[in-house]
């Protein structure tokens, strides 16, 4: 009853001192009877336009032109990614002539060729020396960093070496002694 | 918005009736009135080559701009020089940044070839050479130097960040640690998430759709990591799959340039090692 009240006397209040507010109100409350009757037309006394464009479209295309910022070519050649690329590479020459060899020997019967280790071993035995040495190091080489770069991968799943220091150092004598190992290999006879 | 940044214009007006002009702080620019150690010196003029982009012109191609500063005006930090440029060359030049002190993560980027904060990054003073600036790589180019970073955050999102736990304590105060528990945080909770590290990863590079990044996986660890956490086992089945952390190959670049001297890669490591114990 006393919120009745309060509410009246200040409805009171507000038409004895702003006519118009009170008009206006009277305007725009709908009540129950003009509901019903369907005649609740609301008026609005600010222009207003409804928003027919998606907000996030502006997004969606600026997003379709970003270009994708500068990376390998940027990014300074440190022992940490290139000693990895490395190790990618190298396991690919390894495995890709593997594969390639092994098809070859298993077609050779059918196709004629003679991939026989005798005759492999002739036709090698025939190149000249600086042609010997430089296929062996070829061949060395990818073995023996992936080998030893094997290694380091072991330990660091292990959580062994995993410092920016350890990791340097590491990398360059991975780098030294597969370097130096596959040339004594090379040099072998 | 509005109320905030009319009232941040109010504030600024009436600051000079507060404050004398002189002490209006300008770190960007060592004035050359001020006291100069060096005042007989030769100008050391250095050049920025700055990577530009503009969405307003989406058919133009990104390219290198270049700027030449005086080091003996400019603040030691690539950030003094970058908001130099910008204040008083180039106001279209736009780039984040926020703390100036390597605590917001805000100003990564990528500075003669390294990710790092621009806030932390010394200038080299070797003038011959010069510096050069690019976003994050392998991002999508927001403007300039502001790489767009949803992905990264959607990704942060999808390793729950916070604590899960359901059984109270038995005195029903705060959950305790011991020391022990604790000290396997140190490492894992200061990372800031500037994105440094991610970006540095070619694997990410090459996977962000699905690899999580050495950041997010870090912020993992972290909870994985974390005695008070109990969901532990629930938090390393998400991650068992082949992409969210096998993607990493243990390159290492994200250690070796993180800012702030943190070890994702130990900690990615640390994840495959109870993913392999469970």
């Amino acid at each position: 009853m006393l919120s009745q009240k309060v509410a009246q006397q200040s409805l009171r209040r507000l038409a004895v001192q702003q006519p118009y507010a009170m008009r206006w109100a009277a305007m725009n409350a709908a009540s129950p009877a003009t509901i019903a009757m369907g005649r609740n037309v609301q008026t609005r006394f600010t222009a207003s336009t409804s928003n027919t464009q998606d907000p996030t479209k502006i997004l969606a295309q600026q997003r379709l032109n970003r270009p994708v910022s500068p990376h390998l070519s940027i990014y300074k050649p440190q022992i940490t990614w290139i000693g990895s690329s490395i190790h990618r590479i190298t396991g690919l020459v390894m495995s890709g002539p593997l594969y390639l060899f092994a098809t070859a020997y298993l077609a050779s019967p059918l196709l004629g060729w003679h991939l026989e280790s005798a005759s492999m071993a002739a036709a090698f035995g025939a190149l000249p020396l600086a042609a010997k040495v430089l296929l062996k190091t070829v061949a060395a080489l990818p073995f023996t960093y992936h080998c030893m770069n094997g290694v380091r991968h072991l330990l660091w799943d292990l959580c062994i070496g995993i410092t920016n220091q350890q990791v340097i150092k590491s990398g360059w004598t991975v780098v030294g002694l597969s370097t130096i190992s596959a040339l004594s290999l090379a040099l072998l006879y | 918005m509005a109320a905030l940044r009319s009232s941040s214009r109010l504030f600024a007006s009436a600051r000079p009736l507060f404050r004398p002009a002189a002490f209006a702080r300008s770190y960007a620019t060592v004035e050359s009135s001020a006291q100069d150690p060096n005042p007989s010196d030769q100008p050391r003029i250095k050049k920025f080559q700055v990577y530009r982009w503009n969405p307003d012109k989406p058919a133009e191609k990104p390219q290198m701009q270049t700027y030449s500063l005086d080091l003996n005006k400019t603040g030691p930090m690539m950030l003094d020089a970058l908001i130099r440029i910008k204040n008083e060359m180039d106001p279209t030049l736009t780039f984040r940044r926020s703390c100036r002190e390597g605590i917001c993560g805000s100003c990564a980027m990528n500075i003669d070839g390294t990710n790092t904060l621009a806030c932390l990054c010394r200038i080299p003073t070797d003038t011959t050479k010069e510096s050069r600036i690019y976003p994050l790589p392998h991002m999508y180019v927001v403007k300039d130097l502001v790489p767009d970073l949803t992905q990264f955050y959607k990704q942060y999102k999808s390793i729950k960040p916070y604590l899960q736990r359901d059984t109270p304590t038995e005195d029903g105060l705060e959950y305790r640690q011991s020391p022990e528990e604790r000290k396997k945080l140190d490492g894992l909770y200061e990372c800031i998430l500037c994105a440094c590290c991610s970006t540095s990863c070619p694997s990410y590079w090459w996977n962000s759709e699905e690899y999580l990044g050495p950041a997010i996986l870090l912020q993992s660890y972290r909870w994985l990591a974390d005695s008070r956490d109990e969901r532990t086992a629930e938090r390393k089945a998400a991650l068992d799959n082949s992409m969210s952390v096998y993607r990493c190959h243990t390159i290492l670049n994200c250690t070796r340039t993180c800012p702030k001297g943190l070890n994702p890669a130990l900690a990615i490591a640390e994840i495959k090692k109870m993913m392999a114990a469970h």
